[in-house]
């Protein structure tokens, strides 16, 4: 039995380094999550206000965001701000960079839409009271908003998830990183290492998006 | 002599290029309810919005209590603190429950103290029989019971003047009633002051002391509330009252 695949994971601390790598990822995805949020909701009240300069900057920095793929974002990051701008940052954190300025220009959108979904017999109802702009944000409209962009965001934090598996290319030691030098490694030893490898990493990778995929769904399926 | 509280000289308001108030001059006095009547589109909303700075206007005055109100969002939302607005559809927070709904702007915007509020709020909820929906979320309410809420939301901002915008026209019939005595309420025992917007007749004559009669964003009469259902100047609203059945 010592060459059967699955012996693979339990060598030496593969098991240990691949759990160590699925946490850079998860951490990695949940710090670009909980910034891209922040930035994006600021960004997403921005662009309900009447200024169409602020407007229109947003609109652009949000076009470019989502249209560009995530690898080229991640390559621009990684070598645009050592070489242009002298910053040699971890690649790690250039993930996070590269990952929040994108959830960003997507949450902003979903911001926005959502606000502008929210009836403006609140927004009235709320000035009628003598709320300022700021507390009509924050106690009014924004909760609203947030109730209904609900699903959306959480179809967002699952791509975002499953976005972390182009780190590699930045060489950031995600759990695909270790799962291939462990392949790399043990290939002599256990030739079909690299199907339980990648079993394991898909296996990681359901376990954190499937329930959130449910989830998202579970509440469209309210929402109508 | 009474105080006068609200004085509105000479104000135009136009959407875009069409004029939607012609020339509107009136004042209120401390303690009076002043009906404003009239057939649909005749500027009665905009009226009212206009005078707690939800509609912006072009030229004329507003003048609460004697200084003249510059119209910038930040004086705005200090006098909104003094007229209350209630609508047509009740616009309760659905994020809030009945009792935050009722806190927030006392709180937030006024700073007062949270228990001394939520004191006055279950006293204020008691009068139109709602205290037992303290937390209760308000689409769990009727349309009459969330009428009541919104007028309670009102008043615990301690306002001077009140605008009440056809606040029972969507409303079961059985549940107008109701509603028509909180205001009348308000009126005799609470000394408030109220401008109200409404398509039935009898609630304005139950309650007013003083009829506003415009048509097509003018003007046409002020008078005395008995005498506008009993004998009114012009004959538009004589018109106007025959087509209500009145
Ligand atoms: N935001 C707006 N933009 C342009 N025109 C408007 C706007 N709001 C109202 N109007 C117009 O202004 C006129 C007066 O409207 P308003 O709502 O004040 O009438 P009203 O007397 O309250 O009518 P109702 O009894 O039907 O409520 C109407 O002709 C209406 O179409
Ligand atoms: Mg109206």
């Amino acid at each position: 039995m010592a060459h059967s695949g699955i012996n693979v994971l339990f060598s030496g601390s593969n098991f240990d380094r691949l759990l160590v790598g699925l946490w850079t990822s998860i951490w990695i995805a949940a710090l670009s999550i909980i910034i891209g949020l922040l930035i994006g909701t600021i960004f997403g009240v921005l662009r309900t206000m009447p200024n169409k300069i602020i407007r229109c900057i947003l609109r652009v920095y949000m076009e470019i965001f989502r249209i560009l793929p995530s690898v080229v974002l991640l390559y621009l990051v990684y070598y645009i701000l050592p070489r242009s701008l002298h910053i040699n940052w971890p690649g790690t954190w250039m993930a996070v960079l590269a990952f929040s300025l994108w959830v960003a220009a997507e949450f902003s959108d979903i911001v926005r839409g959502a606000l502008q979904s929210v009836p403006l017999a609140q927004k009235e109802s709320g000035l009628a009271l003598g709320l300022s702009k700021m507390q009509l944000f924050l106690y009014v409209l924004l909760p609203q908003a947030f109730k209904l962009e609900l699903p959306a965001t959480i179809n967002l934090a699952t791509r975002v998830i499953k976005t972390t598996s182009i780190l590699m290319l930045i060489s950031v030691m995600d759990v695909i990183n270790v799962g291939q030098q462990i392949i790399e490694a043990n290939n002599q030893k256990f030739p079909t290492g690299v199907f339980w490898v990648y079993g394991l990493i898909f296996f990681f990778y359901f376990i954190l998006d499937y329930p959130l995929s449910v989830w998202a769904k579970s509440l469209m399926a309210k929402q109508k | 002599m009474t105080e006068e509280i609200l004085k509105v000289e000479h104000l135009n308001k136009f959407y875009g290029d069409w004029q939607a108030l012609h020339d509107i001059s009136f004042n209120l006095k401390k303690g009076e309810v002043l009906a404003i009547l009239g057939p649909s589109g005749s500027g009665k909303s905009t009226l009212l919005r206009t005078l707690n700075g939800l509609e912006n206007y072009k030229n004329g005055e507003i003048v609460f209590h004697g200084k003249k109100v510059q119209p910038s969002p930040k004086e705005w939302q200090a006098i909104r603190q003094k007229i209350g607005m209630v609508f047509q559809s009740y616009d309760l927070f659905p994020n809030l429950t009945v009792m935050q709904n009722i806190l927030l702007a006392p709180t937030k915007v006024q700073k007062r103290d949270r228990a001394e509020v939520e004191q006055e709020a279950h006293h204020l909820l008691k009068r139109v029989n709602m205290d037992q929906y303290a937390d209760t979320y308000p689409r769990e309410l009727s349309g009459g019971q969330q009428q009541r809420v919104a007028i309670v939301r009102t008043l615990a901002m301690k306002p001077e003047v009140i605008l009440l915008d056809e606040i029972t026209a969507s409303l079961d019939p059985e549940m107008v009633r109701g509603i028509e005595d909180i205001v009348k309420k308000l009126s005799e025992n609470d000394h408030m002051t109220m401008i109200l917007v409404t398509h039935q007749m009898n609630f304005a004559k139950r309650v007013a002391d003083q009829v506003l009669f415009l048509e097509k964003g003018r003007i046409i009469e002020k008078t005395p509330c008995e005498q506008f259902f009993t004998e009114p100047q012009s004959e538009r609203a004589q018109q106007f009252l025959t087509d209500m059945d009145f």
